[in-house]
């Protein structure tokens, strides 16, 4: 589903992804894990297509095309969804009207019918029930004086609505209490299909005792330097990154 | 598709003014110039009586002795009063009985702006007064407000009808000598709106007036008052366009309300006079003295969208006058390009328990200037007075500019002031989140500014909200810097 090859990023003239090869199928878990600063949100938000970024070189191919090529939202119109580590506030925005727009302007894209309200309706019913969101914080305004946990809910509640074929978490798990963590990685669990993949990035291991993925990658000073199952996680865990730059200084 | 940066701005320079065009009716027009003598004219052309043609000369001599208003923050080339036409109107054969005798070019000119007289008739109920240059041309429903006793007609109308209640009510809130532009509109003022709702009576449909400025080189100079008597409820709606010309055009209105003991007047504006080109050619000059004065236990809201205008000059106000009486003001002010605004409110507390709130939401955008202005005044009477204003300020770009003025004095000890103001600069981590999501920019900014406008937007009529999100849409499109 994704293919990503020698992809290297810079913001302010400052390299931070220096050569990233990853490949992803449809039905799997990634988790990209690394210290601060290793580069991990940068490549989030490169895939998702942010123009603070620019892209230096290699590509990244998605479902076969181009993805580098493609607008921010082409990316999402596409089926690419990004789970902010800080989802943003936009004051008088009800959280439905702003999925409504997002759900019309892909429908719109694909040359698709506006979704019904009653279809719209519905599916908010179903879907908040994921991770037992508040039917009140669904009408209120995006993550507008949501708490931590609420607006990481809720970027799980957008992504069951919007129905990705990629998700990209990012840190999802920062500022999650256990009983939080444990909704959000349900929800995303749940949503979980053969058709579907997801790319968690952390820095802690703990959101992927409820996130098994099938491979773990980490990244440092921007490469990806060490790819392994799950146990690589709590290898990690338990030795800390400091065993990947020691052994990144002896290489 | 994505739309580039370089396709956005170029859509939005092709983007015509919606409103820009023309209606070839003939007119009656009066030579451009002003003295007694045009004055005595439009007075005569418009049967008026003596007293009316008294204010007009009095108002006249008080005008030729003011200067223009020069503290506001807008720059502007200064209109010659002497190139003026001071009189146009659409000529008629006759008096109209029905809308079938309408001009159909000036049906057509309804059509196009959106307010097909027929259809409102049938479906929406709202009564509509349509003011073409200086004469008011149709009124709608006239007979069915009749049965409870209300008055909505054209001001000439009024005059020659009700004269009395006009001599009662006319320059008492907005006396001639208020300012240079209330001096002018006094002297020349050729139509407008009057209103007038009976004891008790609450109105039972929006009442709304359309302005339109037709002719070239002639001046808008119309007149609304409206009178609540006791205990009585009116919404009233105003909106304004204008054909899109190079040269500019000025509108200078005046607009009375009075609400008596334990009446409501609510008055909501959404102003798309032509704005200019987007090097600034052309435009209207939009030099407006709104007041009212409340008595007691009454309320006056004032909420107004203003997207249009080269030069925008405007203080809808509140005379506090009665006991527990309430003031409102709700405003949003989108500029663009060259465009400049400088508007506010003053909220004038003389009664006890008087309250008032004041909510003013600008946002500029391309290279324009945005102001707000106000005053909240607690006179040594207003015991127990409370003001709340929220001042927020709106940038789409580096070039544009937003300035707060407020202006608070206070006689009373006990009176209670409360002013919050911010300046934000619309976020491009706000436009990444929703182009995240799959909206694209134009819908995202769209989404962010009717966010940020809510507050004001809800307080609108219903028929009137859809029209003002669009066109604050319009007004913003590509606009992102």
């Amino acid at each position: 589903m994704l293919e990503i090859k020698e992809l290297r990023a810079e913001i302010a003239g400052k390299e931070i992804l220096k050569g990233i090869n990853l490949s992803v199928g449809a039905g799997e878990v990634h988790a990209v894990m690394g210290p601060n600063g290793s580069g991990k949100s940068t490549l989030s938000a490169v895939l998702a297509g942010r123009d603070d970024y620019e892209v230096t070189g290699g590509e990244v191919v998605y479902q076969g095309k181009d993805l580098l090529d493609m607008d921010p939202e082409e990316r999402a119109w596409e089926g690419v969804f990004l789970a902010f580590q800080y989802p943003v506030e936009i004051p008088g925005v009800s959280n439905l009207n702003f999925l409504k727009a997002a759900i019309n302007c892909k429908r719109e894209h694909l040359g698709q019918e506006p979704i019904s309200a009653k279809e719209f309706l519905g599916m908010v019913k179903e879907k908040s029930k994921l991770v037992e969101l508040d039917s009140k914080l669904a009408n209120r305004a995006v993550n507008e004086g949501f708490s931590g946990g609420e607006k990481k809910r809720n970027e799980i509640f957008q992504m069951a609505m919007l129905e990705p074929s990629l998700s990209l978490l990012d840190e999802t798990d920062s500022g999650l209490d256990i009983d939080a963590l444990r909704i959000v990685a349900n929800g995303v669990n749940t949503l979980k299909s053969s058709n579907t993949a997801t790319v968690v990035v952390t820095h802690y291991q703990r959101l992927l005792d409820y996130i098994v993925p099938d491979y773990v990658h980490v990244l440092f000073d921007g490469r990806i330097v060490k790819t392994g199952g799950k146990e690589l996680a709590l290898e990690l865990e338990e030795k800390g990154y400091d065993w990947i730059k020691n052994e990144q200084v002896e290489v | 598709m994505g739309y580039t940066e370089e396709e956005l701005k170029q859509d939005l320079e092709n983007k015509e003014y919606e409103f820009g065009f023309v209606t070839n009716v003939e007119s009656d027009k009066v030579a451009p110039g002003l003295n007694e003598e045009v004055i005595r004219t439009i007075s005569q052309k418009k049967n008026e009586p003596d007293w009316l043609l008294d204010f007009r000369l009095k108002a006249f001599k008080i005008w030729q002795k003011k200067a223009e208003p020069e503290w506001a923050h807008v720059d502007y080339e200064k209109p010659d009063f002497q190139s003026i036409s001071y009189y146009s109107a659409p000529k008629q054969k006759k008096e109209l009985k029905s809308l079938d005798e309408v001009d159909p070019e000036i049906l057509k000119t309804m059509d196009r702006l959106g307010i097909s007289l027929e259809e409102q008739k049938r479906l929406s109920g709202v009564a509509v007064d349509f003011v073409l240059d200086s004469v008011s041309v149709a009124t709608s429903f006239k007979e069915k407000l009749g049965e409870l006793g209300i008055i909505f007609c054209s001001f000439s109308e009024a005059v020659q009808e009700h004269p009395e209640l006009v001599r009662k009510y006319l320059g008492t809130v907005v006396p001639t000598t208020d300012n240079f532009y209330a001096a002018l509109n006094s002297a020349v003022f050729t139509d407008g709106s009057f209103c007038y709702i009976p004891k008790g009576v609450r109105c039972p449909m929006e009442l709304s007036t359309y302005f339109r400025i037709n002719e070239a080189g002639t001046g808008q100079f119309e007149r609304t008052l409206v009178v609540a008597d006791k205990e009585s409820y009116v919404s009233y709606l105003e909106g304004c366009t204008a054909p899109q010309r190079d040269e500019n055009q000025l509108h200078a209105a005046v607009v009375e309300l009075i609400a008596l003991d334990d009446a409501e007047i609510k008055y909501s504006t959404v102003q798309n006079w032509y704005p200019g080109d987007k090097e600034g050619k052309g435009g209207v000059f939009n030099f407006v003295t709104k007041r009212g004065v409340c008595h007691k236990n009454s309320k006056i809201s004032w909420t107004q969208v203003e997207t249009g205008s080269a030069v925008t000059w405007k203080y809808p106000s509140c005379i506090l006058k009665g006991d527990n009486s309430i003031g409102e003001f709700y405003s949003v002010a989108v500029t663009n390009n060259l465009q400049q605004a400088d508007t506010g409110t003053k909220m004038i507390h003389i009664g006890r328990n008087t309250s008032s709130t004041i909510i003013s939401k600008g946002i500029s955008s391309g290279k324009s200037q945005n102001s707000y202005r106000g005053l909240v005044k607690i006179a040594k009477s207003a015991q127990g007075a409370r003001n709340f204003s929220q001042c927020d300020s709106l940038l789409m770009t580096d070039t544009s500019g937003a300035h707060t003025f407020p202006y608070i004095e206070c006689e009373n000890a006990s009176a209670k002031i409360e002013h919050e103001a911010t300046t934000s600069k619309i976020g491009e981590d706000q436009i990444f989140y929703c182009l995240q999501r799959g909206i694209d920019e134009e819908k995202a900014i769209s989404l962010i500014v009717n966010g940020y406008a809510k507050e004001v937007l809800n307080k609108l009529p219903m028929e009137f909200a859809v029209e003002a999100q669009k066109l604050l849409e319009i007004s913003l499109e590509g606009s992102i810097g």
